[in-house]
């Protein structure tokens, strides 16, 4: 019997909707397939590096080569080869653009698609961004304005030429090469990423923004950002994340340092939204990042806010180590996973100062064939008097095939610290979904809507400008989750 | 309005109504009484739709529309509202956004354009202000850590802003003491209207004292077994439903 045309449209529709799933048909720099010492020399001479920074490169490639694959997340990860991917492209005509004028009108077309205007005109008021495309930073906003505050927003390939001396002295202080395995590969090859610098006592005047896409096939991104904020500083950073749908799997491994100074806050916000893989779980990004922080002065406060809700694979644990007296860490997590997707996701607090305080929250909502993980490590030291946390995770399940895991640590040496944990298990009730749609709200709505009401104790902690867009994005998640 | 012909439904494969009939015309307020586990909550979801609560036998014919295969949110476009018997609670959904929510739902339904939020504020305050109700719980959670007669309350404000044809009200009055069951009923009263119809479930009469039915129906055994005017409510008061125990066993 032929297929009907009725048939081929259901299967279409059925094909999740993943809207920033289209690639971008522009010519591309590629360096060859595959991974040595030679592709690390070529990415650093591309970059017009330093001699020392390639001798780091290389130090930590070494060190690569003898490191295992870490093994202790509950996930599946099928054997990676790490020769059949590149490790280098650049949309060809952009050798660093001087102004928006001179960049591939074509790849302004992307970011626009993906809601991303990067004419100063068409941006959300106050916010300043970056664009990653593969491996190359395309642009960087409102340099200018941001510039007169004193401010260092710049892609981490300027950084390392113009700011050798801030690079040398930050990169890879929070997160050393030797970390694990991710990490020392990003040392190796990172591409490009972000490098955010605020002096003593500024108030950054603006969010600052990264956004991050992978075009090219079989390649690898890899980017590191790094942020300093000097003693009594703010600076409130958000990064997000997409990239086309393909049959094979993409390998994202970055690396974020931060690093506070007394008084000094950082809030980062992700919403991380890359390919994750169709329903039969083929295809996806393996997002395996590695991202810490240190409030190394006193009264620093780091905070970490997360929306997850793409890639096949999320390996993924925002730290925080609170070495100066009277900090502060927090962690506020979102992870949705659906399909076939995985994620092994959650944070460490590690108390080494004293009255430092930390808290966690963590919403897990796990449907179709998924598998999602909250692991966080509480870990406070013998000299960290009065130290507290507060640890709230939630799971949230919908359906009967899919799981959800809580994996908490606790460390604890000192006496007098205070640990406060909570967790819950819950179901989309069929009570709930009735209830709503009794009201004339159809099940998918309903379903979003009782899913960002479990999410609202999050999703307030990200800038009010992507907190919206959060909750669409909650929405394209679970799209196919229900009935 | 509302026309329930011979109506048999099975819930979690026990056959619970047994061929119940009803006519319901416009502007009418119509009650049912019975025993506990006579089944007058299946008969509320049945009509809206609940999945396990299937149709085996007759029909349901609503707004001249045969309505036994529609979705909940269908029927509740067509205009059919259930304040529930034990109303449930969302977690982290303002009442305000769970009430926005389902006015735009069901505007976009029918056709309609969806309020802006101007229209939409202007629109719930006027509501809760008719109902005398505090506006502390609109930024709430949906029903969360709601005492009994807020719960009951919210589902009249919600009754309110969504302006159904039929309001089925299943036993809104338990829980309440007599100030809550009067706001409650004069919520109700106020939206009696000659196009709008109310099924009024209740265990008790006296709801009936301030709710006034134009016509009171017996339900056991899973039929309609008696229908008389107001006065059959008085007598059901005093003699209780021993009559239908019996048949019912
Ligand atoms: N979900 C269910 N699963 C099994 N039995 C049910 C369910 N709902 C109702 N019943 C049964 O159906 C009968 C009628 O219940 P119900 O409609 O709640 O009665 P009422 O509202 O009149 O007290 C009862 O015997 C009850 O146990
Ligand atoms: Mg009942």
């Amino acid at each position: 019997m032929p297929i009907s045309n009725e048939t081929r449209q259901t299967v279409a529709e059925l094909d999740r909707k993943y809207e920033a799933g289209f690639i971008t048909d522009i010519e591309t720099d590629l360096a060859p397939k595959g991974l040595n010492e030679d592709i690390i020399r070529l990415i650093s001479s591309k970059k017009g590096e330093p001699e020392w920074m390639l001798e780091q490169r290389l130090k930590a490639y070494r060190h690569w080569l003898t490191m295992p694959e870490p093994q202790w997340a509950k996930l599946r990860i099928p054997a990676i080869d790490y020769q059949d991917a590149y490790y280098y492209a650049a949309p060809k005509n952009i050798d660093r653009p001087k102004s928006l004028d001179e960049v591939d009108p074509k790849l302004l077309e992307t970011y626009k698609k993906l809601g991303i205007p990067l004419r100063e005109q068409e941006m959300l008021a106050g916010v300043a961004v970056d664009a990653v495309f593969d491996s190359v930073s395309v642009v960087t906003t409102f340099r200018e304005k941001l510039h007169s505050a004193g401010v260092i927003f710049c892609s981490i390939s300027e950084a390392v030429k113009e700011y050798p001396e801030l690079i040398k002295k930050y990169m890879g202080s929070v997160v050393p090469y030797t970390d694990n395995k991710h990490a020392c590969l990003n040392a190796a090859v990172f591409t490009d990423g972000t490098f955010v610098y605020i002096p003593e006592g500024v108030r950054c005047p603006m969010e600052l923004s990264t956004y991050f896409r992978i075009n090219e096939a079989k390649t690898g991104q890899f980017e590191r950002t790094l942020i300093v904020a000097e003693k009594g500083s703010y600076v409130s950073y958000l990064e997000g994340c997409t990239a086309p749908k393909r049959d094979e799997n993409q390998m994202h491994a970055a690396v974020v340092e931060l690093i506070a100074m007394d008084d000094a806050e950082i809030k980062y916000s992700t919403v991380q939204n890359w390919y994750p893989g169709d329903e039969e779980g083929r295809g996806g990004i393996y997002n395996f990042v590695t991202k810490r922080g240190i409030c190394k002065g006193k009264r620093s406060k780091i905070s970490w806010t997360q929306v997850e809700t793409g890639s096949a694979i999320t390996w993924k644990y925002p730290s925080c180590i609170l070495l100066g007296d009277d900090s502060v860490g927090e962690f506020y997590s979102v992870a949705i996973t659906n399909n076939h997707q995985q994620a092994d996701t959650g944070t460490k607090m590690i108390h080494i100062g004293k009255n430092t305080k930390s808290r966690i929250v963590s919403k897990g909502i796990s449907a179709g064939k998924s598998d999602n993980t909250y692991r966080g490590l509480v870990r406070i030291s013998g000299k960290a008097e009065k130290a507290r946390n507060y640890t709230q995770c939630d799971s949230l399940l919908i359906g009967h095939t899919c799981g959800a895991h809580t994996v908490p640590y606790i460390e604890n040496r000192s006496p007098s610290a205070t640990l406060e944990h909570e967790a819950t298990t819950s179901k989309v009730s069929e009570d709930q979904l009735f209830y709503c749609r009794s009201r004339g709200i159809p099940d998918e709505e309903a379903l979003t809507l009782i899913v960002n009401g479990f999410c609202r104790e999050v999703l307030q902690h990200l800038p009010m400008e992507f907190a919206v867009e959060a909750q669409k994005l909650v929405a394209i998640s679970l799209e196919g989750s229900v009935g | 309005m509302l026309k329930i012909e011979n109506l048999h439904a099975t819930v979690a494969d026990r056959e619970v109504l047994k061929g119940l009939t009803l006519d319901i015309k416009p502007g009418e307020v119509h009650a049912i009484m019975g025993p506990n586990g006579s089944g007058k909550s299946t008969l509320s979801y049945v009509l809206a739709g609940r999945d396990g609560y299937d149709i085996t036998e007759g029909s349901i014919n609503f707004m001249g529309q045969d309505i036994g295969e529609m979705e909940p949110e269908e029927r509740a476009a067509l205009g059919l509202f259930l304040a529930f018997q034990y109303p449930v609670e969302i977690p982290g959904v303002t009442t305000t956004t769970f009430l926005k929510t389902a006015l735009n739902a069901v505007r976009k339904a029918r056709g309609e354009k969806e309020l802006d939020p101007a229209s939409f504020l202007k629109l719930q305050k006027q509501k809760l202000t008719e109902l005398g109700m505090d506006a502390d719980m609109l930024k709430r959670g949906v029903n969360v850590g709601f005492s009994g007669g807020e719960k009951k309350r919210n589902e009249v404000l919600q009754l309110a802003m969504l302006q159904p044809k039929l309001a089925i009200l299943d036993e809104t009055d338990s829980g309440l003491d007599i100030d809550a069951l009067k706001v409650v009923a004069d919520g109700v009263n106020a939206l009696r209207a000659p196009d709008r119809s109310f099924l009024i479930i209740t265990h008790y009469q006296r709801l009936l004292d301030y709710i006034k039915p134009d016509v009171v129906h017996v339900l056991a055994k899973g039929k309609i077994q008696k229908t008389g005017g107001p006065e059959l409510a008085l007598e059901l008061e005093q003699k209780g439903y021993a009559d239908f125990y019996d048949e019912a066993a």
